[in-house]
C-alpha cells in the first residue's frame, strides 16, 4: 500500500491491521517515533495524521489511505529544528529523552491549534504523555518558551 | 542479640567482595598502574595518553565509560575531561568506549562499605553505573586524565618546535606558542605518541573553570530533540531479524509444556525458539513477533517462592523475629529502659514492590558469528554482561563484543541483564544474522526485578515537648544478597541495605534502634532508584513526624534540634527559609509536611504544600534544598531533582506491583501510573556547597519525596498515610 509519509511516497507490503508505529520503525526505518507501552497510555508514539496528534500504536496502517503522516522527523532537522523542537533544546527538557519525540509533537499540534494555551490547557493537552525521568516542569517551561518563538517569529 | 554481636561495622555484604577480591588479586596488583585499553587499537599517528581521551588526524575522541541512562552523566564526563584538556565537548567526538577494567568504579561500594570502595573497584575491574557515583568517583580522575594529555601534548609541541613548555598555552583544541601560532592537537598526536605521558600534573583552581559550575549544555540534546538519538531500540543492521519473548514471571522457573503450531504459521514467523526462561518469536518485524508469541499457549512451571503478595506479606510479618535480625548499627541508649514508662507511641509502615518501568522496554541485538558474539544494548554492568555471555556460551571472554548504546531510562533496571541473555540465546538460533530482541511493554512489567516490598515496626516515645526515643525494626528481603548473587559476588554476611536510609541519619536521640531483620529472597529484587533509602527514609520520616505531632513540637525545628550534621543543619534550616516555614498548618483545608533524608552522602531536605480539595489531594509545591559538595551543572542538578522528586511522588501516590499467581497483576502504564504532567507540582530546588566531599544528585532527591507528602497530607486531613501507594487511603487529584 501506499503511504504519503512526510511528504514523500513510500510503499509497504503490510497487513492492514498491523499500526502505523510499527510500520514507521521496523518497515521504514523512522525510528524517531517510540514504542513505550502498545495501548495509548504513554504518548511516546505520537506523530501528526493531518496535522493532528495521534498515537500511532492504535492507528491500523490499512486505515490511513491518503490521509498525510507527519513524524518527528518531519518536522524539523537537529540543523533547522522546528520551534517547539528549539525550545526543547533551549530549556534542556530532555533526560532519557524517549518520551520527548512524542511530547514534541503532541505539543506542536496543541500550539497549531491554540497557539495560547493556558496552564491548563497545556496540562489537558499533555496529561496523556508520560516521562518516567520527571521532565515535566521544563515541558511546561518550553511550551511558553516555544509560544513566544512562534508569536515573535 | 547474641547474633548480632558478631557483626561489625565493616562486615557488611558488599564488603566481603573486596575481601574476596583482596585474596585473589593481593596487594602487588591494587599497586600495578592499570593498563590503558586504548593503545590495543590505535593505528600508526594515533595516540590515547589515557584511557579516556584519544587523538587522531581526524579529530579529538572523549570516552565516557559511564552508562548514560537520562541523568547526564555522558555531558558530565566529557565537560570534566574538556575542563583540562580544553577542547569544545560539543565538538570532539564521544564513545562509551569498549568495556575494560581501566573503568572500574572506586566509588560504588563505599556506601556498603565505607573506604573499600576504591580497592574493590580497581580490584576486580568492577564498571558499573549506580549509586550516584559518577560524579564523586570521576571528578578528579577525569579532570586528571584531561592534565595528563593537555601537559604531554604540550611536551610534544615543545620538542616539535623546541619552545620552553613554559612558554606554550593550550586552548579550544591547540596548543599555542608564544608567536600565538596555533597547533591544532590533531596535528600534535604522532609526536606525543611517541613520548611518555607527563605524569605530574596540577589541577586547576576552581577559580580558572571555563566549564564546571556553569550551566552545561548537554551534548545530546539536540538529537534528544529532534527524533535523532539512536536509543538501542532503534539499533538497525541489514539483513536484521526481529524478536521477542515470553518468559515465566515465576523468574527462574521455566516452561513445563508450550505449544507454538498456531505462532509457526503465522505472516513472517521465521522461527520459535525455545529458551531456558520461555519461548521466543523470530520475525520480520516486530509487530508480528509480539502477535506470534501471544498465540503461543504457554504451560509454566510454578515459582520457587510464594505466589501473591498477601502471602509475602505473611513472610515478613513472620521474620520480625529475633532469629532472624540481620544488621543493626545503630543501638543509642536503651530504647527498652525508655519504653519502660510514659506513653508508647506504636506503628506499622509498609512499602510495596515498586517497577523501574523505564519507558523504553528491554531490548538487545545480538549478531552470533564464529569469530565472536556482537551485542548492541543499554547497560549499566558492561563487564558483567561479558562475563555472563561468555560463561553462558561458552565461547571466550575475548568473543563477546559489548557495544553499549544510549538508554531511555533506566532508574536501576539495567543493573540486571536476563534480557541480554535471551537475546544471545535467540541469536544463537540464527548464526550469521542480527537480531533485534524488543519486549513488549507487558514482559518488561511482569519481569522488572523491582524494589523489595518492605516492613517497619516502630515504637517511639516524646518526653515533655521533645522526641526521647525511636525504635525501628525494618523486614525485608536482602537486596544485595539477590542482587549480588546475580552478578556472582559473594553473598554472605549482612546486608545493610536493610536498614540502609533508616539508621544513618544525622540525629541523636535519647534512645535510638533501628534493627534489620532478613525475610527469604522471594521475588528476584534488586535496586531501584535510591534503593533502599525509597523506603526506609519513609518509613523513618513519616514515625519522627508522628512523635513530633505528639510532641507538639515544630517538624522543623524539632529536626534541627536532634540533628548532629552542622551540613545536614543547614540544609534543614534553608529548607525552612526558602519555603517560609512557620509552621504545618498555614490554614484550614492545607498542609505542609517536611521530610529529610541523607543518602550518598547527600542531606536532603524537602517541604511540600497541599491542598484538601472537594476532589482530593493536589500538591501545589515542593521545596527542595541538598548539599552536594560542589553543584557542577546548576542546569542538570536541578532536572535530576525535578526527576528524584516526581519519580519518588508518582509512585508514592499511585504505583504497585501486586502479585498473584506469581505475576505482577499491573501489566502496562493504565495500571502502573507514575506522575503525570497535570499533577506535577510546582518545585523549587537549591543546592548548597557546604559538605566537603563532592557527591552526586541521580537518587538523593527521592527519598524525602514520599515522607514529607505524607506529613502534609496528615497536616491538612489528620490521615496517615502509613502504606504505600497513599491513593489506597485517599483520593488524589
Amino acid at each position: 500500500m501506499k503511504l504519503n509519509i512526510n511528504g514523500e511516497e513510500r510503499e509497504v507490503e503490510v497487513p492492514n491491521e498491523m499500526p502505523l508505529l510499527w510500520v514507521l520503525r521496523d518497515e521504514l526505518g523512522l525510528s524517531g517515533t517510540k514504542y513505550g507501552c502498545g495501548i495509548a497510555q504513554c504518548g511516546a508514539c505520537t506523530v501528526h495524521l493531518n496535522g493532528m496528534a495521534v498515537r500511532s500504536c492504535q492507528i491500523p496502517v490499512g486505515a490511513i489511505g491518503t490521509s498525510s503522516v507527519t513524524t518527528i522527523e518531519g518536522i524539523g532537522t537537529p540543523d533547522e529544528p522546528h520551534p517547539v523542537q528549539q525550545a526543547w533544546i533551549d530549556d534542556q527538557v530532555a533526560q532519557c529523552g524517549y518520551c520527548q519525540s512524542g511530547q514534541i509533537m503532541q505539543a506542536a499540534s496543541m500550539l497549531k491549534m491554540n497557539p495560547n494555551p493556558s496552564d491548563e490547557d497545556i496540562d489537558k493537552a499533555m496529561s496523556g504523555n508520560l516521562c518516567r525521568c520527571g521532565s515535566y516542569p521544563r515541558i511546561r517551561e518550553a511550551i511558553r518558551r516555544a509560544v513566544k518563538n512562534i508569536t515573535e517569529a | 542479640m547474641g547474633k548480632l554481636k558478631t557483626i561489625t561495622r565493616r562486615g557488611f555484604l558488599v564488603g566481603s567482595a573486596a575481601i574476596a577480591g583482596g585474596a585473589a588479586f593481593g596487594v602487588y596488583n591494587f599497586k600495578t598502574p592499570i593498563k590503558n585499553p586504548l593503545l590495543a587499537d590505535l593505528k600508526n599517528g594515533e595516540v590515547a595518553l589515557t584511557p579516556f581521551i584519544k587523538i587522531t588526524s581526524d579529530g579529538v575522541t572523549l570516552i565516557t565509560p559511564r552508562a548514560d541512562k537520562g541523568q547526564g552523566s555522558y555531558s558530565m564526563q566529557m565537560y570534566l575531561l574538556a575542563e583540562e584538556l580544553d577542547v569544545d565537548p560539543l565538538t570532539v567526538q564521544q564513545t562509551p568506549g569498549k568495556p575494560d577494567a581501566a573503568y572500574y568504579n572506586g566509588v560504588v561500594i563505599d556506601e556498603g562499605a565505607p573506604g573499600l570502595g576504591e580497592i574493590v573497584g580497581k580490584l576486580t575491574g568492577m564498571q558499573i553505573t549506580g549509586g550516584s557515583s559518577t560524579v564523586p568517583d570521576m571528578f578528579v580522575r577525569l579532570r586528571y586524565a584531561g592534565a595528563v594529555a593537555r601537559e604531554t601534548l604540550k611536551l610534544a609541541a615543545a620538542n616539535k618546535f623546541g619552545a620552553d613548555v613554559a612558554s606554550l598555552k593550550t586552548e579550544n583544541g591547540s596548543v599555542v606558542l608564544a608567536d600565538g601560532r596555533r597547533v591544532p592537537y590533531t596535528e600534535l598526536a604522532s609526536a606525543a605518541a611517541s613520548i611518555e605521558p607527563v605524569q605530574d600534573v596540577t589541577l586547576r583552581d576552581e577559580k580558572q573553570w571555563r566549564y564546571l559550575g556553569k550551566n552545561m549544555q548537554r551534548v545530546d540534546i539536540t538529537p534528544k530533540s529532534t527524533g535523532t538519538e539512536q536509543y538501542g531500540i532503534d539499533k538497525r543492521m541489514k539483513g536484521m531479524l526481529f524478536a521477542t519473548v515470553r518468559a515465566n514471571p515465576a523468574m527462574g522457573a521455566g516452561v513445563a509444556s508450550y505449544d507454538a503450531s498456531k505462532a509457526e504459521q503465522m505472516l513472517g514467523v521465521e522461527k520459535v525458539v525455545s529458551i531456558q526462561s520461555g519461548v521466543a518469536v523470530i520475525a520480520t518485524n516486530t509487530w508480528l513477533a509480539f502477535q506470534a508469541a501471544n498465540a503461543i499457549d504457554i504451560v509454566w512451571n510454578n515459582g520457587s517462592f510464594p505466589s501473591s503478595s498477601a502471602e509475602m506479606w505473611r513472610v515478613l510479618e513472620d521474620h520480625a523475629k529475633p532469629e532472624f535480625q540481620n544488621v543493626q548499627r545503630k543501638s543509642d541508649g536503651d530504647v527498652d529502659v525508655a519504653f519502660e514508662s510514659g506513653e508508647v507511641l506504636e506503628a506499622e509502615y509498609r512499602a510495596p514492590h515498586l517497577a523501574h518501568a523505564p519507558l523504553e522496554p528491554m531490548n538487545a541485538v545480538v549478531l552470533v558469528t564464529d569469530e565472536a558474539i556482537d551485542i548492541w544494548t543499554g547497560t549499566q554492568i558492561p563487564r558483567f554482561i561479558e562475563d555472563h555471555v561468555a560463561a553462558a556460551t561458552g565461547r571466550d571472554k575475548t568473543e563477546i563484543r559489548l557495544h553499549v548504546e544510549p538508554m531511555g531510562g533506566s532508574f536501576g533496571r539495567r543493573l540486571e541483564d536476563t534480557y541480554v541473555l535471551q537475546a544471545v540465546e535467540i541469536a544463537q538460533a540464527m548464526k550469521g544474522t542480527p537480531v533485534k530482541m524488543t519486549w513488549s511493554r507487558e514482559e518488561d512489567m511482569a519481569h522488572d526485578y523491582p524494589r523489595p516490598m518492605a516492613l517497619a515496626k516502630a515504637k517511639g516515645k516524646v518526653s515533655g515537648k521533645q522526641i526521647d526515643a525511636l525504635k525501628l525494626d525494618l523486614v525485608s528481603a536482602s537486596l544485595m544478597g539477590s542482587q549480588m548473587g546475580r552478578l556472582g559476588l559473594p553473598a554472605a554476611g549482612p546486608d545493610a541495605m536493610l536498614t540502609t536510609g533508616a539508621d544513618d541519619q544525622p540525629f541523636a536521640f535519647n534512645h535510638y534502634q533501628v534493627t534489620g531483620y532478613k525475610a527469604p529472597e522471594m521475588v528476584p529484587i534488586s535496586s531501584w532508584r535510591s534503593v533502599a533509602a525509597s523506603q526506609n527514609g519513609f518509613f523513618h520520616e513519616c514515625f519522627i513526624d508522628e512523635l513530633v505531632s505528639q510532641a507538639g513540637a515544630d517538624p522543623i525545628a524539632e529536626r534541627i534540634r536532634l540533628c548532629n550534621d552542622e551540613v545536614s543543619r543547614k540544609v534543614l534550616e534553608e529548607v525552612a527559609q526558602i519555603s517560609a516555614w512557620s509552621g504545618a498548618n498555614p490554614e484550614q483545608g492545607r498542609g505542609r509536611g517536611v521530610a529529610f533524608v541523607r543518602s550518598f552522602g547527600v542531606p536532603v531536605a524537602e517541604v511540600i504544600d497541599v491542598t484538601m480539595t472537594d476532589d482530593g489531594i493536589r500538591i501545589d509545591n515542593v521545596f527542595v534544598v541538598a548539599d552536594v559538595g560542589k553543584v557542577l551543572d546548576p542546569i542538570n542538578f536541578e532536572a535530576q531533582v525535578y526527576g528524584a522528586v516526581i519519580y519518588g511522588l508518582g509512585h508514592a501516590i499511585n504505583s504497585e506491583l501486586t502479585y498473584e499467581n506469581y505475576k505482577p497483576q499491573q501489566t502496562n502504564y493504565h495500571t502502573y501510573q507514575g506522575m503525570r504532567l497535570y499533577q506535577t507540582p510546582n518545585i523549587v530546588v537549591k543546592g548548597l556547597e557546604n559538605a566537603e566531599k563532592i557527591r552526586g544528585i541521580g537518587e538523593p532527591g527521592l527519598p524525602p519525596a514520599a515522607p514529607a507528602l505524607a506529613n502534609a497530607i496528615f497536616a491538612a486531613t489528620g490521615k496517615r498515610m502509613r502504606e504505600m501507594p497513599f491513593n489506597k487511603h485517599i483520593d488524589f487529584v
